[in-house]
């Protein structure tokens, strides 16, 4: 489903430069749930950009369903993003001058697989399942942090994508949204055959994944 | 409406201020290019409809003589090099009817006016003016000259039924202090003849009002002593605008001088031109701000949308569609800006066509000329989206250029 081989990445320019990846390998299969966890500053977000395909690394391999991606050009890795892969930004969720609704609906406009009635009803069901059937139609602005957060789950989820990526999905929620935000990933998984990768600093959802791979100082250990 | 168009449409209206000094700039661009184009190709067609009404669309005058000179280029070879010397003009229409006859091939030819001219002093009991007399046929000048609504006093009628009657510009009358009824001498070079005032005309055109007097044909002939021939031949055409195309064909056909009124008015043609071009110009320094707004809207809003690109990009949004994004932003303005700014010119035009504003001279108005053209629409709309656009396609490469895993550590620039 998604590998990585020996993934290098260095950040900052001349005497800022730093080795955040050293060499990390990590393989994820359908239907299953695996956490990052590790100290602040160890490279999760680095790392988890690179599986996104937002970034690309200094060395190694990312593959997806067993094709190199991470030497492609733009335009294939841009067109892989929308078809494969769901992304959960740690900070900075919404486009704030959107609905929750019209955020959600971004990533089907832009697939175009389905009509624009059924982009809207599949929105509203997602955000219903993350509770927020209720404030389909108010915009970023009006929503507090966790509902943003949960917002930007529903979004990560609107083209049903094989492999979601989650920075701490659960970071700003309290404990009955995070167990809700968390059993819809696991629903997923089992039900629809996705591989979810999430970021959480929180044990209790760390030791409900099927994997936790720690990590420290740019090496999983 | 397509994700980039609405995306284009909040991320504007999240920055309505910046957006609205580009857009008003753009409304009084286009509006105001609308308006001096209005007015300044309104004053030239007025000058045109003037020059066609009095001196007419063509003249043919001065018979011509080609004197063709040929040469052996020598060295045995039988390369002949002839050329045009130079041509010889010999004064006035010695055929007119076979001129007209010829003319009258010519399927734009509306009507010919065989005209005599002299110079004569006219003389009243008050004082005397120097002047030219023109002998005319009234029937075949009307049809290819507007004087029958040029007359502000007496009638053509009058004009038609008396053999001494003559026609006088409004300013000669004035100087010599005659009215319609009253009756002066013309003197040719000791001919000395009466005449009675029929109608006194007015073109607006001063050279003409205060010199022209018109009497019939067979009165100039005796007049001025020329039993045969005429000076020119006035021609009117139903397309003005072919009249240099005609012309030279009939100077090639009828071996006489044809000068059309493009040639003739070249002078203040030109003038209008300068005036409409350099009008242009000014106006334009609008759009040039509207589009210098636009760079700087969308240079603030790629800045403060970055993360929101980022969030694009991540969703499957490529390069393109940001790009187009951004070029929709200014594609709103410019479409808003182009048709607010068409109304502007429409209410504008019409306000200016209103304002008094007499002038006399070179024709005569007592407001505004304005013409209705689609063009001057056309061409307004275009300086704007040529500007804007322009303006607009450094800061949408500069947000499709973004890469996101830049943005998303904050290290994007
Ligand atoms: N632009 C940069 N230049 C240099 N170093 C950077 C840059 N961005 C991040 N780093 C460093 O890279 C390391 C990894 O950062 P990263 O964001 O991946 O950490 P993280 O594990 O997600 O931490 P957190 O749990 O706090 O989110 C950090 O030590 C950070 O200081
Ligand atoms: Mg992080």
């Amino acid at each position: 489903m998604l590998r990585c081989t020996d993934l290098q990445r260095y950040l900052g320019q001349g005497e800022g430069r730093v080795h955040v990846l050293k060499g990390v390998s990590f393989e994820a299969l359908r239907g299953q749930i695996y956490a990052i966890v590790g100290p602040s500053g160890c490279g999760k977000s680095t790392l988890l950009y690179l599986l996104g395909l937002l970034d690309q690394p200094d060395g190694g391999q990312i593959a997806i369903n067993g094709q190199t991606m991470s030497n492609n050009d733009d335009a294939a890795r841009t067109a892989a993003r929308g078809a494969h892969i769901g992304f959960v930004f740690q900070f900075h969720f919404l486009m704030l001058e959107f609905t929750a609704l019209e955020n959600v609906m971004m990533p089907m406009r832009k697939l175009g697989r389905l009509t624009p009635p059924q982009m809207a009803e599949r929105a509203h069901e997602l955000l219903a399942s993350v509770g927020l059937a209720d404030k389909t139609h108010r915009l970023g602005t009006q929503l507090s942090g966790g509902e943003q957060q949960r917002v930007a789950v529903a979004r990560a989820l609107a083209n049903s994508p094989s492999i979601i990526l989650a920075d701490e999905p659960t970071g700003n929620l309290d404990v009955k949204n995070s167990a809700m935000v968390f059993d819809l990933l696991t629903r997923l998984a089992k039900d629809h055959g996705q591989a979810v990768i999430l970021v959480t600093h929180n044990p209790d959802i760390a030791n409900r994944c099927d994997f936790v791979r720690p990590m420290r100082d740019g090496v999983f250990i | 409406m397509s994700p980039n168009l609405l995306i284009a449409y909040r991320f504007l209206t999240a920055k309505k201020r910046a957006m609205l000094m580009s857009l008003s700039c753009t409304v009084l661009g286009v509006g105001l290019f609308i308006v001096t184009q209005a007015t300044t190709s309104g004053f030239e067609e007025f000058f045109i409809k003037t020059i066609l009404g009095t001196d007419g669309a063509m003249r043919v005058e001065d018979k011509m003589q080609d004197t063709i000179r040929s040469m052996n280029a020598g060295g045995g070879s039988d390369f002949i090099i002839s050329h045009r010397e130079g041509v010889k003009y010999i004064e006035g229409v010695e055929e007119p009817k076979l001129v007209i006859g010829g003319l009258n091939q010519f399927a734009n030819v509306s009507g010919t006016s065989a005209v005599l001219r002299g110079n004569v002093v006219v003389r009243s009991s008050f004082k005397n003016e120097t002047a030219q007399v023109f002998g005319i046929s009234l029937e075949e000048h009307l049809k290819v000259s507007d004087l029958q609504h040029q007359i502000v006093q007496g009638d053509l009628a009058t004009f038609r039924e008396s053999p001494a009657g003559a026609l006088m510009g409004k300013v000669l009358a004035e100087r010599l202090e005659l009215d319609v009824g009253s009756s002066f001498l013309l003197d040719a070079q000791g001919q000395l003849r009466r005449y009675r005032v029929s109608a006194i005309y007015e073109t607006g055109v001063s050279d003409i009002d205060k010199t022209r007097v018109y009497v019939h044909l067979g009165e100039a002939r005796s007049l001025l002593k020329r039993p045969t021939g005429v000076t020119f031949i006035q021609i009117n055409l139903f397309d003005k605008d072919r009249a240099p195309q005609d012309a030279y064909q009939m100077q090639e056909v009828l071996k006489h001088s044809a000068r059309p009124w493009q040639d003739r008015e070249k002078a203040w043609l030109s003038a209008f031109r300068a005036l409409s071009v350099s009008s242009a110009i000014t106006v334009s320094v609008f759009t040039l701000i509207a589009g210098l707004a636009m760079f700087n809207t969308l240079a603030m809003i790629v800045l403060e949308k970055t993360k929101d690109i980022a969030i694009l990009r991540s969703m499957g949004y490529e390069r393109r569609d940001i790009t187009q994004i951004f070029l929709w932003q200014a594609g709103i303005v410019l479409t808003i800006g182009a048709v607010v700014g068409a109304l502007v010119g429409i209410i504008g035009t019409f306000a200016v066509s209103k304002i008094p504003l007499p002038i006399n001279g070179i024709f005569k108005t007592e407001t505004f000329q304005v013409s209705w053209s689609g063009w001057h629409y056309f061409e307004a709309i275009l300086t704007a989206a040529i500007l804007v656009m322009a303006a607009s396609i450094i800061p949408a490469r500069r947000a499709a250029r973004l890469e996101p895993g830049d943005i998303v550590r904050g290290t994007a620039q």
